[in-house]
């Protein structure tokens, strides 16, 4: 028995070792070490940019921070994408961000009342809840009020995450009570819940229902006034990258950027 | 009880037969990793023979071939005594005893009757209620023992019972043992020449997964044939051919002697004479012992004795002698002797024997 | 023999010298191994409100995770003994073809991320899965119940136990197990008597680190199971969940799940070290 027990905390010892490591060399971490600002009046910006985006905002983002690097060639644009809540547990603990992106306003409040907001957040996107089912459509859904029937396996978020209230308010909106089998903890997993198959419908948001594509059918929620969401983005007072951030969230703002999270689904501001 | 046993294992290249008769003991000797333990593990049941077959009291253990029959170790009814007592560490002394009668199924009350009944035979009943851990070595086997005698098995397997024990334990266990396999069969490995003598009726010799020697364990010890029963019975034995009252060695000349007036050994040997390596009458041993060995440093003259001329290889202290060993030979000679002669191994010296302490016997 | 009397060297609490080849820089280390360990939990004993601790441990949806958790860890426990047991004793006695193979795969578990597990249990007994769309037509539904946690924690906890206990079967060799087949104990005697009498520490281990390892499961449950209050949401979940929006309760909830889990810990390595240590004999009377 000894000698299995010191096998398991050997192996304990290099699953430890193998998820720090990981964690180390994870999107998070990279310090900003960038070259001196220069001062001189047109400056070529140069240097690492951290910046900290809600999960849902990984495709679009991606595609702009190659664009980003297109047009200064001297950046380099790293990317933390995570649930929003987390990305301002982590920013507040000192985690080197340049800019953040929030799903929703209540964590860039939560960011700006721990003063680490420079400025005031501009709303670049909005975000609606939709219906989706599996490609399949096992329980022949065809509207929003058939998924709250009883016996339907609905998906949707807990409440205490941006997508499980707004599917709380749009179910009151909607006149429906909605008895779900999970409340999961992030909108990726009702998504998963549903492709899978697992789930007859689940609420994600309408970007959730784009990326997946033909695996599920998306259902229009049909509401005179849909719970929308807004995504704030900020740069993070205790950037060394004021300027760089400027310019990236420039470019989310601009046309270029409105562009690409249209085509993803997300509605302009 | 009559086992009769033949079997094949290839992997340790055992290939014995021999039968025990009722209430017989057998002695199994022979060097380490002759085999001795394979034979005991195929019977217990512990291990499958290649081949052959093997049978108790007309049931059959083992069979291999068309009928192939296997019996698994807790229907064979053959108890098993090891070097270490192995009592179960979780049971008390009690609780160990009873195991094989409780397992048999006998109710509580009988399998605690026969447990105290056979811990009184092995004059342990005090030890009840102990743990195997609070036994001493000696009390531990006694322990074993009553277990291994309370199934009531058909044959009792014993694997150097004693080895583990100290001087002093050692002789009380072999009394037990005396007294309680008188009337069992019984097969017991050992190195020791006194445990053969005072417990086995026949010897059984094993040299590299063969047996080369069976008999009545006087015989065996007063006329070995084979090297390791004539270390057993701390005799010089060469072989050779017979020429009158000579034999011709193969490596010492020619070697004087007396015929033994007893030729009858090898017919003695039960099932072994068939096969006997030595019908032919031509071939002999001649066997004396150390103490009739006179240690020279120069070849004597005259007198009708042998001289063998040999180089000390060792020298052991032999109670109040010193052992000279020459290679296979040996000479036990006074420490003043030594000294006087002033002995270091690798001498060249001559060991001479008289004709009339040399005893010569068929092989 | 008087040094031995000394009754100072009698006493149980104070043990005589020894020597131990054990050079003084691994103390070091060790204690820092210790600290790293230790270092965290104190962090967050630190970060617990006690204020607001009973209230917030005692809120509906804590106590029906701590229920849930309890309750789904005790079965997969006792699920893994039941499979486990089996499970080890043919790793470590029996032999045959692929036993190597077989062992690495029972032990993936404990090396894959849970949610692989996770995912590999939908793909299985999902819906949509291998063998849950023939349950699935049985009238069988797993997915999003109790059974799903229950299953999920059983798939990631139970090689702890089959390697405590193989671990343990290996150390105990097959010395008894054949001295009481000889006494004339049938193979199922001698695994009831015998073979797990023996093993009981390694089994009391290894069914410890399995409870242990139900009760923290998060990613496969999560990614199988789902999560609904009193029905898959178990206190790791409701962790997870109630970070999101009160950090406070989150400690508080964690710092409960840590003190189930040291009650559990304790109380096992309160049973009798196992009967072989003892085996070797003290003083002849």
């Amino acid at each position: 028995m000894k000698f299995s027990l010191v096998k398991l905390s050997a192996l304990a010892a290099t699953v430890l070792l193998a998820t720090t490591v990981a964690s180390c060399s994870g999107p998070g971490t990279p310090a900003a070490q960038t070259t001196p600002q220069t001062t001189s009046s047109a400056p070529e910006l140069s240097g690492t940019l951290n910046v900290f985006a809600a999960a849902s905002l990984q495709q679009t983002f991606t595609d702009l921070g190659t664009q980003f690097q297109a047009a200064h060639p001297k950046v380099k644009v790293s990317f933390n994408f995570d649930g929003s809540s987390t990305l301002v547990t982590q920013i507040t603990q000192g985690a080197p961000a340049d800019v953040f992106a929030s799903a929703d306003t209540a964590n860039m409040k939560k960011l700006s009342d721990a003063q680490l907001v420079a400025g005031t957040p501009v709303n670049f996107a909005t975000n609606v809840l939709t219906l989706v089912v599996p490609a399949s459509n096992p329980a022949n859904i065809t509207s929003f009020a058939d998924a709250a029937k009883p016996g339907i396996k609905l998906v949707v978020c807990a409440a205490q995450v941006p997508c499980g209230a707004a599917a709380k308010s749009d179910a009151a909106s909607a006149g429906l009570t909605l008895t779900p089998v999970s409340e999961e903890l992030s909108v990726t997993s009702v998504l998963g819940k549903v492709t899978s198959g697992e789930a007859d419908a689940g609420l994600v948001y309408v970007t959730d229902a784009k990326s997946a594509g033909t695996k599920v059918k998306t259902i229009p929620l049909g509401l005179a006034k849909p719970t929308i969401n807004e995504y704030p983005i900020a740069t993070v007072s205790s950037s060394k990258q004021q300027d760089l951030a400027k310019a990236f969230i420039a470019l989310v703002t601009a046309k270029e950027g409105q562009k690409v999270l249209a085509d993803a689904g997300f509605g302009a501001p | 009880m009559t086992l009769e046993l033949s079997a094949v294992m290839a992997a340790r290249d055992v290939d014995v037969t021999f039968s025990v008769g009722p209430a017989e003991t057998i002695a199994l000797m022979g060097p380490n990793g002759a085999g001795k333990s394979s034979v005991l593990q195929a019977l217990s049941g512990l291990v499958k023979p290649d081949a052959g077959h093997a049978s108790l009291g007309g049931r059959s253990l083992f069979r291999s071939g068309a009928d192939a029959a296997w019996l698994p170790p807790h229907e064979r009814g053959i108890g098993s005594l090891a070097q270490e007592p192995l009592l179960f560490p979780h049971l008390n002394v009690l609780e160990n005893v009873a195991f094989g009668p409780r397992s048999r199924g006998a109710n509580k009350t009988a399998a605690a009757q026969k447990a105290w009944q056979w811990l009184a035979e092995v004059d342990a009943a005090d030890l009840a209620g102990r743990k195997p851990a609070q036994l001493s070595g000696g009390q531990a086997q006694r322990v074993a023992l009553a277990r291994a005698l309370a199934t009531d098995p058909q044959l009792l397997l014993l694997d150097e019972p004693m080895a583990a024990l100290d001087v002093n334990t050692a002789p009380f266990l072999r009394s037990l043992l005396k007294r309680v396999l008188a009337g069992r069969s019984a097969i017991i490995v050992t190195h020791d020449v006194l445990d053969a003598l005072m417990l086995a009726d026949r010897i059984i010799v094993m040299e590299q997964g063969r047996i080369v020697e069976m008999g009545p364990a006087a015989t065996v010890l007063s006329h070995p044939r084979s090297a390791f029963a004539a270390s057993l019975a701390g005799l010089n034995v060469l072989t050779g051919i017979l020429h009158g009252s000579s034999v011709m060695t193969d490596d010492a000349g020619l070697v004087a002697g007396r015929l033994a007036g007893s030729m009858g050994g090898a017919s003695q040997a039960g099932g072994m004479s068939e096969e006997s390596p030595g019908r032919d009458a031509t071939n002999a041993l001649a066997a004396f012992p150390p103490s009739a060995v006179s240690v020279f440093l120069d070849p004597p003259q005259g007198s009708p004795r042998n001289c063998f001329a040999v180089h000390v290889t060792a020298l052991e202290p032999q109670g109040d002698h010193i052992r000279v060993r020459a290679g296979r030979l040996a000479a036990d000679i006074s420490p003043a002797a030594v000294a006087d002669l002033s002995l270091v191994p690798g001498d060249a010296v001559f060991f001479v024997v008289k004709a009339a302490e040399v005893v010569l016997y068929p092989a | 023999m008087p040094a031995l009397a000394h009754p100072k060297l009698q006493g149980r609490t104070q043990q005589p010298w020894q020597f131990q080849a054990v050079p003084r820089w691994v103390f070091a280390l060790a204690a820092l191994g210790a600290l790293f360990i230790l270092l965290p939990l104190f962090g967050m004993v630190a970060k617990v409100n006690w204020a607001q601790f009973i209230p917030l441990i005692t809120s509906e949806s804590s106590l029906d995770a701590l229920v849930l958790s309890l309750k789904t860890a005790t079965a997969s426990t006792a699920l893994c003994l039941i499979l486990g047991v089996p499970l080890a004793l043919v790793l470590a006695r029996a032999h045959f073809g692929g036993q190597r193979i077989l062992r690495a795969l029972i032990l993936l578990p404990l090396v894959v991320p849970p949610v692989v597990g996770g995912l590999a249990l939908l793909y299985t007994f999902g819906r949509e899965g291998l063998i849950g769309r023939s349950l699935n037509v049985l009238g069988i539904d797993i997915a999003f119940s109790t059974t799903a946690v229950i299953m999920a924690q059983t798939f990631v906890a139970l090689p702890f136990l089959v390697l405590s206990l193989e671990g343990s079967l290996r150390t105990a060799g097959q010395k008894y197990e054949a001295v009481a087949a000889t006494l004339g104990a049938r193979p199922s005697t001698v695994l009831r008597r015998i073979t797990l009498p023996l093993v009981l520490p390694g089994l009391v281990s290894g069914a410890v680190l399995a409870f242990a390892r139900s009760l923290g499961e998060f990613g496969a449950t999560l990614t199988f199971a789902g999560s609904l209050q009193g029905v898959t949401r178990t206190l790791p979940l409701e962790i997870y969940l109630q970070r999101e929006i009160d950090p406070d309760a989150a400690v508080a909830l964690s710092f409960l799940l840590i003190a189930v889990a040291l009650v559990v810990v304790s109380l096992a390595y309160r049973t009798p070290r196992s009967p072989l240590r003892t085996l070797v004999p003290r003083g002849a009377p």
